[in-house]
């Protein structure tokens, strides 16, 4: 900038302190007054109402799940909506017990094979594996977390379906089924959380354990793991979570029946299913039963978030 | 000796799980691949389903995927953005409102789809009165999108050093004036993750479309429009045994999608990553 331009942005200056700001061109060292600040504020007010969205619509969701699914618990009873093994629809009988018991079985089973998998792949990736392999195996694991769940149900139709049909008996349409495909849908879930929590735990703790003369293995065994328990735990809830609300792919494999499964090759039902299945045709207390059904699983992921929330901060006090 | 030998059972097991995995998705797709391509050709994408998709392709639900995921787009980017400014630049972060945001957000990251298919169900669907549509889609749709970018959005402008901000303020800049000049073009790669990783969700979405954009096979012409989006017609197809086949095309469509998407993701990442150092 020229002596001359200087002076005159100058003169300018004083010119616009003196009359206010004539235009909101130039230097924003000018602009400090005015419709500058006024555009200030009017951003302002428009970003934090964009930052409201997501709050109204949380409370929307609540509201209008509630709202449509309540009245028809009270009409039941919350104890034979819950419990009741007969849902007949058609018939007025409208009790969930036989879904909720499968989504219950379905998930622990899924979780039975995947945690010990996941977090074993975790373990590999984070201390054992060369950087290279490790960023490789997590490419494939966010592949496998970007598969759509419709695709994982197709798959799961046409291949693991047969194949246990073939193998094992049955129709093939089955609690297994449904398990071998849950479990690797959350199986992303519980590497990637657990694989950060095991990278998180203070490489000090790793060189002290080794300088005293623990093997890298009893290191991972006794110190790295014991520090990111919280992780790995809040990991296996975020995958339970998954697992309670997947939808695609447990109604195409299951066989949907709503029977209490009585083996691992008896076809089952989730609430989840249950929803996706019957909404089409659903109409009146059917279909409040439904959103009942919605309110369940609401409440169902409410408490696995708090229970994220607990291992969070467990975690940071054994930190401290 | 015995510490030894248990040593290399857990080696083994280690090296076990990656090659699981790895095995998992490689004859996922590597299936989906084999059986789907021989379904898809020009015609296959081009040309109208007839007889409930038992004939013709799939033309209309490539569209009407197009559709939803442009719209939920149009609505949800600004939104979450608006959202990562306000909560790293306005914002006092220890503040209720802020602290009540991200809450919001992680509750939202975490709910699963088929309560957004039923809130979009009863609340765009019924009590708006947009019937089965492509609008009722997308907005249910932009919801469950939302987290992702606004969380990737607020990564990205929290990488973006402080000093920048300070340094653009003490200039004279006003706030929004600096966020629109300083801080969002460096962050626009984080920014731009963000939007393709909601694209996959959106794209292999399922039970939140079936439940708010029906499942109609005509071409959609307007947002008023019902629509059937490539992985509800994947489901239809494959659970009411209308064509194998098809089926086995259109998830191979889709997979294709999501793998593209994905490696754009990964290029931009790292790309942002590189010129950052």
């Amino acid at each position: 900038m020229s002596g001359q331009q200087a002076a005159e942005e100058y003169r300018g200056w004083m010119i616009t302190k003196k009359y206010g700001n004539f235009g909101n061109e130039g230097s924003p060292m000018l602009n400090k007054a005015g419709s500058q600040s006024m555009m200030e504020r009017i951003m302002r007010r428009i970003l934090q109402v964009g930052a409201s969205i997501s709050i109204i619509a949380i409370i929307l969701i609540t509201l209008f799940i509630f709202i449509k699914g309540m009245p028809l618990i009270g009409k039941v009873g919350i104890g034979d909506f819950l419990f009741n093994l007969d849902w007949s629809p058609t018939r007025g009988s409208f009790g969930i017990g036989t879904m909720l018991l499968g989504t219950v079985m379905l998930t622990m089973a899924s979780l039975v094979w995947s945690v010990p998998l996941g977090v074993t792949a975790a373990i590999f990736m984070a201390e054992i594996a060369s950087p290279r392999i490790g960023n490789l195996l997590g490419r494939m694991v966010e592949l496998l977390a970007g598969i759509p769940s419709v695709v994982y149900g197709f798959f799961g139709m046409i291949v693991i379906v047969p194949f246990i049909r073939e193998n094992f008996g049955g129709n093939g349409m089955s609690l297994l089924a449904g398990t071998l495909v849950l479990g690797v849908m959350v199986l992303p879930t519980i590497v990637n959380i657990s694989r950060d929590a095991i990278a998180a735990v203070p490489r000090d703790y790793v060189t002290g354990s080794l300088a005293l003369g623990a093997t890298h293995y009893q290191t991972i065994g006794r110190v790295i793991l014991p520090a990111a328990r919280s992780g790995v735990i809040t990991a296996v809830v975020l995958g339970m979570g998954r697992a309670v609300g997947e939808t695609m792919a447990v109604v195409m494999v299951t066989g949907n029946s709503t029977i209490v499964p009585d083996s691992l090759l008896s076809p089952m039902r989730t609430m989840t299913s249950s929803i996706v299945l019957e909404m089409g045709y659903a109409s009146g207390d059917h279909q409040a039963a439904l959103f009942a059904t919605g309110v369940v699983i609401f409440i169902f992921i409410v408490i696995l978030n708090l229970g994220v929330n607990i291992a969070a901060k467990a975690g940071a006090r054994n930190a401290a | 000796m015995q510490r030894k030998w248990s040593e290399n059972l857990w080696t083994c097991l280690f090296w076990f799980s990656a090659a699981i995995i790895t095995l998992m998705l490689v004859s996922i797709i590597a299936y989906i691949v084999y059986r789907g391509l021989g379904a898809v050709n020009w015609d296959f994408i081009f040309t109208e389903p007839s007889r409930a998709g038992k004939e013709g392709g799939i033309s209309t639900t490539i569209i009407g995927t197009l559709y939803l995921t442009v719209v939920s787009l149009l609505m949800a980017v600004p939104v979450g953005v608006a959202t990562a400014v306000y909560l790293e630049e306005y914002a006092k972060k220890a503040s209720r409102f802020a602290q009540l945001i991200n809450l919001t957000n992680e509750t939202l990251a975490g709910m699963p789809s088929i309560l957004f298919g039923l809130f979009g169900f009863v609340f765009f669907v019924v009590f708006l009165q947009m019937g089965w549509s492509i609008l009722s889609g997308s907005m249910t749709l932009a919801l469950m999108v939302l987290p992702t970018i606004t969380r990737t959005a607020q990564e990205a402008i929290k990488s973006v050093p402080a000093e920048y901000m300070e340094n653009s303020l003490a200039l004279g800049a006003g706030r929004w004036q600096s966020i629109k000049r300083v801080i969002l073009p460096p962050a626009s790669p984080g920014i731009v993750t963000g939007i393709i990783l909601a694209i996959g969700r959106a794209v292999g979405e399922t039970a939140a479309v079936l439940l708010t954009a029906g499942s109609s096979l005509n071409m959609p012409m307007s947002l008023g429009d019902p629509a059937r989006s490539m992985s509800v017609h994947l489901y239809i197809l494959a659970t009411e045994g209308l064509s194998l086949e098809r089926a086995f095309g259109t998830a191979f469509l889709v997979v294709v999608l999501i793998l593209i998407i994905n490696s754009l993701a990964n290029t931009t990442l790292r790309r942002w990553s590189e010129a950052r150092v």
